[in-house]
């Protein structure tokens, strides 16, 4: 095991199976990083490409950070602690070669916003955790441990993902 | 500075194809709010002077897509449709659960204007400042989850591409109109995600004449700024713990009123509202929740609640057939209105409604009136295409439903609604069968009857209510108080749900302050501002025309079927009475301000600053012979 796998991390579970679609994750990630409500810039965002097929998307906090090495002006930095992708918004020049790298197509640049956002795990303690936990649901949740190898293949595009999930749930027709 | 608002709105022009936007001024928004006020105020400054001209599925009229101020802020969100009804010839403020409020917000705008009529089949795509008028032809005739599917793939591809270096965006927010709006049936409701309808109104018929299938829209921008943002985190968070409390609602919905509103209320619908009472446990919400629903909690953008379920049939007759929970209005409509109390009929039969673009509540209505007519034997199953509606069998009514779609044969009379309807056939059959029309003002009462008075309804709810048989916006005394009407037009024009709305009306007089700025009271808006939408609504609805036009003097009043007497249950023999609801209406016309014979009074009109609308009342006076 390399010395980065040791390291014990945490990592946001999502479950798209107890994902109402409520989105009050979204209002709390951009209440707290952008205070206001601004669904696309949300670090969390939950895909609804087919009704009723919740998707939760967030970072994972791949072992290799192929968004940081891709990062040419540096903007892009690991936090050693909780080990979330910092973003330096003065540095960023919203190039979009992270996004290009990101296996699971995660970060974003939405349209006023000068830098790309990706989740900081709020420093350890994730809002949208916790409203999702407040509320009930439980479909995100704090994880910690070695799984870090697990967490990377969740890195996949939300859209394939929900045409899975919506053949499980609906069967083929559907999609 | 606004807060709360975008300040414009996109005005689009079907028959010229000429798109451009509108700002849109803090005193025009301070006076009509959003949503059903905002849009009662742009169809009379537009369209008011030659209202009673204007047929509904014509050209002329103008279909309004609005959100309000707090739409995306406040928990549980709605869109706004609004335009000339083809039901009831007023304004009826429909809404529906969908994100193209909250994506009209985030693109930049407040709502969108549509005039005119497209040559060919078209829909709209809005994407930020991307606006354009796309063909939809391949996509007619299809049913909702189909052109869903098609629309959405290739919409997303398209917005993706736009997008491209910026990320993977989330999906478009859709409506759309399926068969039954594009043939024009009156009571065609606006679709989105599969099961939400704006019913009421009959907007889907609008958009159908407007050969417009859907509204495409996404927008990446934040939702325009708040006005005292500490403000409004700290009464989110407490309007969120009151409204995870709401443990049964979470659970069930209304999806326990199938079983409650009948054996409980003796309030529901049952065999064209001969009964209203039953104790059928089949239709119990134990059921729903054994058999068809496969996801338990499903909400829209920023609901703490989540009362929407996903029913999916997964064996026997009906496999493949899908709905929401259904929710109790379909339950009853779609289910005991017609004899039917098993879920999978019940939900096989929503989603033919659902696919099809129909409002649940006035395809059931209207069925169950058939059904009566062929049970009494006033009409044939010759003259029904060979068509059976016994109660209970769902499978005939699934024909019906395609009769009436396709407005084939004695389907195309259907098709014009539970009033129209019943006016033709009482002529084809020289007798009078609009008694047995469960309707007020062309619209189909809601699955909340008034006999028994154990529901929140109650005699005069529907009888004087300005957007008549619509139990969401049902009429209560005292009048001038934030319930019935009044706390109807607030969540309309808030253009927010009233599911999670129920907060207390100061709190969300609060709520509305700290997002707008705009300090309201309660009294400001039963006295001053949701007084003047209820009034100029009413004056629309009483110009009507230019099919139909109202009497306050006969139709204030409930369907004959409410005079008769409740004949099983616990509420055996319960009816309305003549006498009550001669005193309640004489009441409530006192109060809300309207004259004896219910049209808003000139000095009343004259303090909410609408002298321009004192015109109109003359006409109306004029047409009914009143001075």
């Amino acid at each position: 095991m390399s010395k980065s796998e040791q390291v014990r991390r945490i990592w946001i579970l999502a479950d798209p199976l107890r994902c109402s679609g409520c989105r009050l994750c979204e209002v709390a990630c951009t209440l707290k990083h952008e205070n206001t409500i601004w669904p696309e810039a949300s670090r969390i965002r939950v895909f609804e490409y087919i009704p009723g097929i919740n998707v939760p998307q967030i970072c994972v906090q791949c072992s290799d950070y192929p968004c940081v090495n891709a990062c040419p002006t540096k903007a892009l930095s690991v936090n050693e602690e909780t080990g979330a992708v910092i973003v330096n918004e003065e540095k960023c020049i919203s190039c979009g070669l992270c996004i290009k790298a990101c296996p699971g197509k995660v970060p974003r640049i939405p349209k006023g916003k000068k830098s790309v956002v990706i989740c900081d795990l709020c420093n350890g303690d994730p809002e949208c955790v916790k409203v999702c936990q407040e509320a009930g649901y439980n479909a995100l949740s704090i994880v910690t441990g070695h799984y870090r190898k697990v967490f990377e293949t969740y890195a996949i595009n939300p859209i394939e993902r929900s045409k899975f999930i919506a053949m499980k749930q609906y069967g083929w027709e559907v999609i | 500075m606004l807060y709360g608002y975008a300040g414009k709105l996109i005005d689009i022009n079907l028959s010229t194809e000429k798109i451009s936007t509108v700002s849109l001024n803090k005193k025009i928004l301070k006076k009509w709010f959003g949503g059903r006020g905002l849009g009662t105020y742009i169809l009379w400054k537009e369209l008011g002077h030659k209202w009673e001209y204007v047929d509904p599925l014509g050209e002329e009229n103008i279909l309004l897509i609005l959100t309000g101020p707090l739409t995306g802020y406040y928990p549980g969100i709605k869109t706004a449709v609004i335009a000339k009804s083809p039901e009831s010839n007023g304004v009826v403020g429909s809404v529906l659960s969908s994100e193209v409020s909250i994506e009209l917000k985030a693109a930049g705008y407040d709502g969108i204007i549509i005039r005119g009529k497209a040559d060919t089949p078209k829909y709209i795509l809005i994407h930020n400042d991307y606006i354009e008028l796309k063909d939809a032809s391949k996509y007619w005739g299809k049913r909702g989850s189909e052109f869903l599917r098609e629309v959405m793939k290739d919409v997303y591809h398209e917005i993706s591409e736009r997008e491209k270096g910026r990320g993977l965006p989330k999906e478009p927010a859709i409506m759309y109109i399926g068969p039954g709006g594009e043939n024009k049936v009156r009571f065609a409701s606006v679709m989105a995600k599969w099961v939400h309808a704006a019913g009421y109104g009959g907007y889907g018929a609008v958009m159908g004449a407007k050969n417009l299938k859907a509204i495409v829209v996404k927008g990446t921008g934040a939702l325009p700024p708040i006005a005292d943002p500490e403000k409004f985190k700290s009464l989110l968070k407490e309007i969120y713990q009151k409204l995870f409390g709401a443990v049964t609602f979470r659970a069930w919905g209304t999806g326990a009123g199938g079983y409650s509103v009948g054996a409980v209320s003796s309030s529901e619908p049952i065999r064209n509202w001969q009964e209203e009472w039953h104790n059928n446990h089949e239709i119990s919400v134990v059921n729903f929740e054994s058999k068809v629903w496969i996801k338990r909690f499903w909400g829209d953008y920023g609901c703490p609640i989540t009362c929407m379920k996903i029913s999916y049939v997964k064996y026997g007759k009906y496999k493949g057939a899908f709905s929401d929970a259904p929710d109790y209005e379909l339950m009853a409509y779609m289910g005991t209105n017609l004899g039917i109390f098993e879920p999978e009929k019940i939900v096989y039969l929503s989603w033919l409604v659902d696919e099809y673009g129909l409002d649940g509540i006035n395809t059931g209505n209207i069925l169950g009136y058939i059904a009566e007519l062929f049970e009494r034997g006033i009409i044939t199953k010759d003259e029904l295409d060979g068509i059976e509606p016994r109660w209970g069998d769902a499978d005939a009514f699934a024909k019906l439903i395609e009769l009436i779609i396709n407005r084939r044969g004695i389907g195309d009379i259907f098709a014009e609604g539970i009033y129209r309807a019943s006016i033709k056939l009482s002529e084809f059959k020289n007798k009078d069968l609009t008694k047995y029309a469960v309707q007020v003002k062309g619209i189909g009462v809601g699955a909340h009857g008034i006999r028994s008075k154990l529901d929140y309804t109650g005699p005069i709810s529907y009888a004087v209510a300005v957007q008549g048989g619509d139990h969401t916006s049902a009429a209560s005394l005292p009048a001038r108080s934030p319930q019935g009407e009044l706390n109807a037009i607030f969540n309309d024009s808030a253009v927010i749900c009233s599911f999670t709305s129920w907060i207390g009306f100061d709190k969300l007089m609060e709520f509305t302050q700290s997002i707008t700025g705009w300090k309201i009271t309660q009294d400001d808006w039963v006295n001053e501002i949701g007084l003047r939408i209820l009034h100029l609504q009413r004056i629309l609805l009483l110009l009507g025309g230019p099919d139909v036009y109202w009497d306050p003097r006969i139709h204030d009043d409930n369907p004959p079927r409410f005079y008769e007497p409740l004949p099983s249950g616990p509420q055996k023999g319960a009816a309305a009475s003549k006498e009550e609801v001669e005193k309640l209406k004489k009441r409530y016309y006192e109060e809300i301000g309207y004259d004896e014979y219910g049209i808003p009074k000139i000095e009343v009109l004259k303090n909410l600053g609408l002298v321009d609308a004192i015109k109109a009342v003359e006409r109306i006076k004029s047409r009914l012979g009143i001075q």
